[in-house]
């Protein structure tokens, strides 16, 4: 297959020239110049979660309930429809209560495991014991589920409605207005080209999906969300989106260890006073345990790996009995979510469209919940597109009355209860005066207080981080299988595979005009379709490895969970001209694209700031069905 | 002269739902099976069949009927068939066994597919079986055989190459053996097992995933095909394989032989 494509020998050639059949040349594909499958709909929703999902069920209540016709159409980038989805978690049935309100008479839902009870550990390197928690974290009623199960299962009631659910199809891109001003739609991947770009026998060009409303429900830092608020300025005039890295695994423990319905939070150990974490247990149905960790991203060390952490967790005396015994490790996954709380929510709307779930970042940061306010925001938005789209006018679809509604909801107030939480960890008392604040913030003042601590100095994520000759590197103990493994090893059990010749979907890449005009880019030939201004050459890629390297001591090699990113040793990479080839003082930047599991860490912590999540073929990515 | 009947082919394409190649299998704790909650797909030998099918009519155009994939399975092996159906193919049958059912041999699966051949006589016959070589749940790799044996058809397997002569009802089939290619040629009807080599298999792009949802699936259940999926095999016990252990290093080749000797290897004079 390939040969075609290398420079051949002079000999070889004149022999091929001789050949009947012609020497089929692969073609660049070019963006602007490509004839695209388009279909109108309604609404289009980008992502089959939470929020998504609940949007999509919405919408299609309301056509029974009113009875004018709407077509709903929801994207989703993983194989099947719970795929990408990874939670602790435990649930708060009040969105599903509101949207499903007769989900307890189905005998297929999979929130089988009430919470039996709750509790706050805090962990010292040998030890743990009980401390008081927030009354958000001890509230009852709750079900601790897989949130990926849940999630299959309301696609299910989703495609019996007659929503039409495709999994294996990313939203790739929104499809802009002329004026570039408003949102007409989303279009999905190319399937087909190669690793250089180039157009297989198997290429299929991207289709598009003509919305009145788009919705974008791609979780945490999702890829079009981040374009959405980038091009329309959502984020002006609020605190930028600040996250966490949550890291889990699921195992089948020991029957003897298995407490059904118990909720364990822990805070302290494996992380130090600065960094703000913890983790949790929360036991499963079926003999099962979730287990995993939380640590924020603006953590200052980039020695830190938070995988590493996590296997080391395990082996807290607490652990290791809980692990004992006849027990299995049967997922791993990882995922970015939202901590910014209140203060974070951006502008939720925009001409054409909204976004919903975690793409805005509505995480009641004290409880660690997110999934009722995710599918609370899919109902309003929902509601709002609806009503918009009964006007007649032909126009981009105004959502305001969804912002508006949020504001108004049970959503803003959940959020504002607990505004002041997360940032009052963010002081040089560290995890002491986040804890003295909450304690008395939450069980106390409920969040009545006239004060939001806001993140004014708009520091991001990754301008938090120390430079490496600023930190101590950090000794992880060696790895004790199989209580806790190598990072390839628990990348195979998130069943991640993407086909492996296809462009990189991780570009090293820097926008040429930082948020500002909407640029174009390719020819005169206007489809709908405008793209910014951005270079991926080899200068971005040198300086990428010359201040990741130099400064931050490979901070992504140390941070990925999937162990995508590798700084290797390559003689030739400094005066290399390619820029995959391309590197620094000895060193190049290897991406393994073929690992990542969508988690968007990357995206989020580089300093350099120059990792664009993009999608791959749909399809690919992890295979999650139990986190 | 009157011109010879022109012989359209009537393509059927078996498929098999199974657990997706990639994802990492578990045991159960029964050890009488693997965990079967994990993402499924359609085989990759039955892509590369129903893809074989789709290039078939895109290469002899007007002479190939139809194409209809077939599958035994629980409900959800419907996705299966529309995926087959988003790549090309006319129409499909499911035969819906119950979620609970174990999982049909080899020799069932070929006894049913004989009924639908046998069915399918009123609408036009079927000419060309294409199927996967193996399923990648159980590697049996038996149905294809069986199916010729049974309807006394041609059968060429493990192909990589397939080129069709309608007219002549031959086909020129290159097989993929242990000692390299081997070239034959058969007379339809004929049964044909995939190998890899045999083609890519496209993608279902949305638009064809679309048209899909109207194509026709028709619904069957062993009993009106008159055929018994009672598995005749009991497995007695699934394990993974062993761990694997360090081998050793000797230093010399008196060392060697001495190791040999001790794991019971006895030199041959030669």
């Amino acid at each position: 297959m390939l040969p075609r494509c290398r420079p051949r020998p002079a000999v070889t050639r004149l022999l091929r020239s001789l050949h009947s059949t012609p020497i089929c040349r692969r073609e660049l594909f070019d963006p602007s110049n490509v004839e695209r499958a388009s279909d109108d709909v309604d609404v289009c929703i980008v992502g089959a979660g939470p929020a998504g999902l609940s949007a999509a069920i919405r919408l299609k209540q309301l056509e029974q309930e009113k009875g004018r016709e709407i077509r709903v159409v929801v994207l989703e980038k993983g194989a099947e429809v719970g795929s990408h989805i990874l939670s602790g978690a435990v649930l708060e049935p009040r969105g599903l209560d509101e949207l499903l309100p007769d989900w307890k008479s189905r005998d297929d839902h999979p929130l089988t495991q009430p919470t039996t009870s709750t509790s706050m550990r805090f962990f010292t390197e040998k030890y743990d014991f009980r401390i008081p928690q927030p009354p958000q974290m001890a509230k009852m009623g709750t079900y601790v589920i897989s949130l990926s199960r849940v999630t299959a299962w309301l696609g299910a009631i989703a495609e019996e409605m007659g929503v039409e659910v495709y999994p294996g199809f990313a939203g790739a891109g929104l499809v802009y207005g002329q004026d570039g001003r408003s949102v007409l739609g989303v279009r999905t991947n190319e399937v087909g080209l190669d690793r250089q770009g180039r157009m297989k026998d198997s290429f299929e060009p991207g289709m598009e999906f003509r919305a009145r409303v788009t919705l974008l429900a791609e979780g945490a830092h999702g890829s079009l969300s981040k374009e959405a608020i980038r091009r329309f300025k959502l984020r002006d005039g609020r605190d930028p989106q600040t996250y966490g890295l949550g890291l889990k695994e699921v195992w089948r423990v020991d029957p003897s260890k298995h407490q059904p319905g118990k909720v364990v939070h822990t805070m302290g150990w494996p992380l130090d006073f600065h960094t703000y974490g913890g983790g949790w247990v929360y036991h499963m149905d079926e003999g099962l345990v979730t287990l995993g960790f939380v640590v924020g991203l603006d953590y200052a060390n980039p020695y830190l790996s938070p995988y590493r952490e996590l296997q080391r967790m395990k082996h807290h005396p607490y652990f290791r009995n809980l692990l004992s015994g006849d027990s299995s490790r049967i997922a791993y996954g990882a995922r970015v979510l939202n901590e910014g709380g209140l203060q974070s929510v951006p502008k939720l709307h925009f001409p054409g469209g909204a976004l919903i779930g975690c793409s805005a970042g509505f995480l009641n940061v004290a409880k660690i919940k997110g999934t009722h306010n995710a599918m609370k925001t899919g109902m309003l938005a929902a509601e709002a597109a609806y009503d918009a789209l009964d006007s007649s006018d032909d126009g981009p679809v105004d959502l305001s009355t969804y912002e508006e509604s949020f504001k108004k909801s049970w959503v803003y107030d959940d959020l504002y209860e607990v505004r002041n939480v997360r940032p009052s960890f963010n002081t040089g008392l560290g995890l002491w005066g986040g804890v003295a604040y909450s304690g008395i913030d939450t069980l106390l003042l409920k969040g009545r207080t006239p004060w939001t601590f806001r993140n004014t100095q708009g520091k991001s994520d990754a301008a938090h981080t120390k430079r490496a000759s600023e930190c101590k590197p950090i000794e992880y103990p060696p790895f004790e299988a199989p209580l806790s493994t190598d990072i390839l090893t628990s990348v195979t059990l998130t069943g991640t595979n993407h086909a492996e010749d296809q462009p990189v979907h991780l570009r090293v890449r820097r926008y040429l005009t930082p948020g500002e005009d909407v640029g174009r880019e390719g020819s005169e030939r206007e489809k709908g379709l405008r793209t910014e201004k951005w270079t991926e050459d080899v200068e971005v890629r040198r300086a990428h490895v010359k201040t990741n390297v130099g400064e931050y001591a490979g901070l992504l090699g140390r941070g990925c969970p999937a162990q995508v990113y590798e700084y290797v040793d390559d003689e030739g990479a400094d005066t290399a001209t390619e820029p995959e080839k391309a590197g620094w003082q000895g060193k190049r930047l290897v991406i393994n694209s073929q690992n990542c599991i969508h988690c968007k860490f990357c995206d989020v912590k580089v300093p350099t700031q120059d990792i664009t999540w993009t999608v791959p073929e749909g399809g690919g990515g992890p295979k999650y069905t139990i986190t | 002269m009157r011109p010879s009947a022109v012989r359209l082919l009537n393509i059927l394409v078996p498929v098999k739902r199974t657990v997706d190649y990639a994802v990492k299998i578990r045991v159960n704790p029964d050890q009488k099976g693997v965990d079967l909650n994990v993402k499924h797909s359609m085989n990759p030998f039955d892509e590369i069949a129903v893809e074989e099918a789709v290039r078939l009519r895109e290469k002899l155009k007007g002479e190939v009927k139809s194409i209809k994939v077939v599958t035994i399975g629980p409900p959800k092996a419907s996705e299966t068939l529309r995926t087959a159906l988003a790549m090309g193919a006319d129409s499909a049958i499911h035969i819906e066994v119950p979620d609970s059912a174990p999982a049909p041999e080899p020799l069932s699966v070929a006894k049913a597919l004989r009924a639908v051949i046998q069915k399918e006589k009123d609408n036009g016959g079927v000419d060309l079986v294409i199927m996967g070589k193996q399923a990648i749940d159980d590697d049996a790799g038996q149905t294809g055989q069986m199916l010729a044996g049974l309807m006394d058809w041609a059968q060429a397997t493990f192909a990589s190459k397939l080129v069709v002569d309608p007219k002549a009802k031959v086909a020129d089939v290159t097989r993929e053996i242990d000692g390299g290619l081997e070239e034959i040629k058969c007379r339809l009807p004929l049964v044909l097992t995939t190998d890899l080599r045999l083609n890519e298999p496209r993608y279902a792009s949305l638009p064809n995933i679309m048209k899909a949802k109207k194509k026709p699936i028709q619904k069957l259940t062993p009993a009106d095909l008159e055929v018994d999926l009672t598995p005749r095999l009991e497995t007695l016990k699934v394990t993974e394989p062993p761990k694997r252990v360090g081998g050793g290093k000797v230093e010399s080749v008196d060392e060697l032989i001495t190791k040999l000797k001790e794991a019971g290897i006895t030199p041959v004079k030669s």
